[in-house]
């Protein structure tokens, strides 16, 4: 490294770090990013896409083992999980990469260790973060930046008496490079994470069983859609309780006990013991707010999330943050457009708009997926709207049908004053390719009559979301 | 790289004015001092003058423009030594931002870039720091860009659309704009006036001319005014002829000074306002404003509307000072040329309609003062004097008062005052 002065640094290059970095880069800043494992963070690495990779092997195989359904015969289906694994790997790998490649093409310094803010240096043109990057080895360089952009994400949270040990307890870094194939599986939580193990498990045959502690399944979504997506679960032979805590985990030679405290039919509390090869642990997030030399500076931490305004600026001048760090939701995509907004802020690009977190779609990829975009029903309710909903299922649409994928449902939450679409709620086939339609109508803040009037393809499953608008003022046409 | 002209702020409140004209030429060399153009904001045109010397590269906002937002980019110059190739970049840079992101940077490259070269009016406070240029304003007539969404509840809420800034990208009208957008006439909406929607029947042939700023202020004051201020009215007729001799005699000193009766009508109302000084008050909720000088609006038409520009401290100037500060106002007023301070401010108003030969009107207070005095014409009237009947020119004069700070025995004995100043106006060259 010639010059250890840049106008930017940032801490982390998951998909916010590195996404923040390419377009610092396009903004003609001079960038560094540190990173203490691979490049891609763990989105690429340990989350969203080798999660993807394995789904679409158990997609691949629940396919295959119902051949017949589509008039074909598949003898002797079977998998080897080590490939499976192995296949996930790859394509980490490869996206890594990728990431590595983009890093280069953007002129942007890579420096691999574990970065934290080290106090300010006078510079030139003003005061100077400082750096310490220190490797796994326990080298330091010591760098300096106009600018410290945080970007250090979030890490599964641990419950006292639920610790993961990585054997028998998994967090979803263990699910992902599972060594044997679990006869029987518990996960708690059924948020995102959580169903998609699920998912992927009991595709591959596990016995699995899910616990959750609010009163439904995907408790973020619509209630409409976690009632359908725990139907959806149990048809493909999931056990699931809600309203239910797991209140200790027993460690035994290879198999776990769970204490299980739920309600019977009645309503009355009950205690139940299951006994399962492995438990996945998918309780929620927590900020990775530790060791980044927060200490002493007025960068404000609210329960493992750093405090932020709408550019991503913490309270210490010249330090931000971004991404899981900051806070909910948790997902990627929310990372890289947060990153965008706070660097084209520094980099004084007119016309940059603060970051709002209302129109950032939710995709969950269990079978069959679910896929959101704005508030839900009670949601709108609760904050005051007169609503008009729109419902339509899979089953009236042609293409649903003809994939063999009659299982889903859409639902649009419209403000009957303004014709504004408040929400949109989606479970089934593809789901997760279509809600940006929805997203890009919110964004352009359509009305109802711009979304009927929009011509959808025939035949495609998206036609579902243009007959859930028209259901919810009265015009539905195929149910 | 090209020096960017910025759209001056002529008051701190100022967020927008309207470009009026363009007196130089793109191509045309520019001395520093010179004048470039000319803003109109709600009452006032003022000049944008060249800080740097150079060529004006390109015109970015036309002359006619309503709506400019401060700050926003109005014209590029171009220094000694560049050519139109400079302006490419910065040309390009608020146009092409959607188009071609790659292009961005060209132009907008902080790293390189100097700070922004701002052109300030001199007698404007400098401007603040470069301002997103995202908001350019449809071009008058020109296409709207709104979300559907906003034009729905603009629709719904009786509102002009066009009227509406824009904080979307190129300006585009969102759903927050309209509903955070306060102020704008309403247009249309339920039982409102609609104009040529669902008429069965031929309309009355009309067109629609858009509001002035300035139109928009009369607008929206006098409407605050007339609703929220409560007006009571006193008349007295008032015995102009010992005055018009006095005037007279003085304008056959010398031809140049002449005194008109506003000029009297000026310096007697503040001379009242001394000896009736509670009638030199405003209303305001923490409470009544009570001034120690007169400082006199008066009420000038000028094309387009009216304005008040301001005699001050009245009560300490001769009628010649008076006349002669009136005179160069009311001629800078009509050219739209006033300072600000000239015309904001002022503790009483004045209205004088009598060159009209009104007989008789009352006026609107111009809030926050607490009254505004309407003279008429003087007209010879039949009258009667000592039980006989007689001839005299005589003058109404209304004052309209504020009842919230002036009270009706208190604005009654202003206007006798008044009165007794007129009808005695040797006191008024005291």
């Amino acid at each position: 490294m010639a010059d250890t002065n840049f106008d930017v640094i940032i801490v982390g290059s998951g998909p916010g770090g590195y996404v923040t970095a390419i377009r610092a880069a396009q903004l003609k800043l001079k960038v560094a990013i540190v990173e203490r494992a691979e490049l891609g963070g763990i989105c690429l690495n340990w989350g969203c896409i080798p999660t993807k990779a394995l789904l679409r092997s158990a997609e691949v195989y629940h396919s295959m083992q119902h051949a017949e359904d589509f008039g074909l015969s598949a003898k002797g289906v079977d998998f080897d999980l080590n490939k499976v694994v192995e296949r996930s790997r790859g394509v980490a790998a490869q996206m890594s990469k990728g990431v590595t490649y983009l890093m280069k093409k953007n002129k942007i310094e890579v420096v691999v260790g574990s970065g934290a803010l080290d106090g300010v240096a006078t510079g030139a043109g003003g005061p100077l973060r400082k750096v310490k990057v220190t490797d796994k080895d326990g080298k330091v360089t010591n760098l300096t930046a106009k600018h410290v952009i945080l970007a250090t994400g979030a890490r599964a949270r641990v419950m006292p008496g639920m610790e993961p040990d990585g054997k028998l307890i998994w967090t979803y870094r263990e699910a992902l490079v599972p060594n044997t194939m679990p006869k029987s599986l518990l996960v708690v939580g059924s948020g995102a994470i959580g169903i998609e193990f699920a998912s992927f498990f009991r595709d591959l045959g596990a016995e699995v069983t899910v616990v959750e502690v609010m009163d439904r399944v995907l408790p973020v979504e619509d209630e409409d859609i976690s009632a359908f997506a725990r139907k959806a679960f149990e048809k493909r032979g999931m056990k699931i309780h809600t309203g239910a805590t797991v209140k200790g985990l027993k460690t035994g030679k290879d198999n776990v006990t769970a204490t299980i405290e739920l309600k019977d039919k009645d309503g009355k509390a009950k205690t139940e013991t299951l006994t399962v090869d492995r438990v996945i642990l998918a309780v929620g997030i927590v900020g990775n707010v530790e060791n980044l030399g927060l200490e002493g500076t007025k960068v404000k931490v609210d329960r493992t999330h750093v405090t932020v305004d709408g550019y991503g600026q913490t309270g210490e001048p010249g330090v931000y943050a971004i991404g899981d760090l900051t806070g909910p939701p948790w997902l990627a995509h929310k990372a890289s457009h947060e990153g965008v907004v706070c660097v084209e802020k520094i980099a004084g690009v007119p016309g940059v708009h603060p970051f709002k977190t209302d129109n950032i779609p939710g995709c969950t990829y269990c079978h069959p997926q679910v896929a959101s975009v704005g508030l839900t029903e009670k949601a709108a309710k609760d904050k005051g709207f007169q609503v008009k909903v729109g419902k339509f299922p899979f089953l009236g649409n042609g293409k649903a049908v003809a994939m063999g994928e009659p299982d889903g449902l859409v639902k649009t939450v419209f403000d009957a004053k303004t014709g504004a679409l408040l929400g949109a709620h989606l479970i089934g086939a593809e789901v997760t390719e279509m809600i940006q339609g929805y997203t890009i109508g919110r964004q352009l803040e359509t009305t109802e009559a711009e979304l009927m009037e929009t011509v959808f393809p025939h035949p495609t499953i998206s036609e579902v979301m243009h007959e859930a608008v028209l259901d919810a003022y009265g015009r539905v046409i195929h149910i | 790289m090209p020096i960017k002209i910025l759209m001056p702020a002529l008051s701190p409140t100022m967020t927008e004015g309207n470009l009026a004209r363009w007196l130089k030429k793109e191509g045309d060399n520019v001395k520093s001092g010179e004048v470039l153009a000319e803003i109109e904001t709600d009452k006032a045109t003022m000049e944008v003058e060249a800080v740097d010397e150079g060529k004006l590269g390109k015109i970015l906002v036309p002359a006619g423009a309503q709506g400019v937002k401060v700050n926003e980019v109005i014209a590029l110059l171009l220094e000694e030594g560049e050519d139109a190739k400079a302006l490419e970049g910065a040309v390009a840079a608020p146009a092409a931002k959607a188009e071609a992101p790659k292009e961005q940077p060209k132009a907008e490259a902080p790293k390189a870039a100097p700070a922004p070269v701002t052109t300030p009016v001199t007698a404007a406070p400098a401007p603040a720091p470069k301002q997103p240029a995202a908001a350019l304003m449809a071009s008058p007539g020109g296409r709207v860009f709104a979300t559907p969404l906003a034009r729905r509840i603009a629709k719904d809420k009786g509102l002009d659309i066009a009227s509406v800034p824009g904080s979307g990208p190129h300006g585009r009208v969102t759903r927050v704009d309209v509903e955070n957008f306060k102020g704008g006439a309403a247009v249309g909406g339920s039982g409102g006036l609609r104009l040529g929607a669902g008429a069965n029947f031929a309309p009355a042939r009309s067109k629609l001319v858009p509001h002035s700023t300035m139109r928009k202020v009369i607008a929206k004051r006098l409407v605050e005014s007339k609703q929220t201020v409560p007006h009571f009215y006193v008349s007295v007729d008032i015995d102009l002829d010992r005055l018009m001799d006095l005037r007279a005699e003085i304008n056959a000193i010398d031809e140049k000074t002449k005194i008109s009766v506003n000029d009297f009508a000026i310096r007697a109302s503040a001379l009242a306002l001394m000896q009736v000084p509670g009638a030199n008050a405003a209303w305001s909720d923490e409470g009544a404003v009570m001034y120690e000088s007169a400082d006199i609006s008066v009420a000038v038409s000028i094309p387009g509307g009216l304005i008040t520009p301001i005699i001050k401290s009245a009560e300490k100037k001769g009628l010649a000072v008076i006349s002669a500060e009136m005179k160069d106002l009311a001629s800078r007023a009509k050219e739209g040329r006033l300072k600000p301070e000239e015309f904001q401010g002022g503790t009483f108003s004045l209205s004088n309609l009598g060159m009209f030969g009104v007989k008789d009107f009352s006026a609107i207070i111009n809030p926050p003062q607490g009254a505004i005095l309407a003279v008429s014409a003087g007209e010879q009237r039949a009258v009667v004097k000592d039980g006989k009947l007689a001839v005299a020119t005589v003058m109404t004069c209304t004052l309209s008062c504020d009842h919230r700070v002036v009270d009706g025995a208190l604005g009654a004995q202003y206007m006798q005052a008044f009165k007794n100043l007129i009808e005695h106006p040797v006191r008024l060259v005291l």
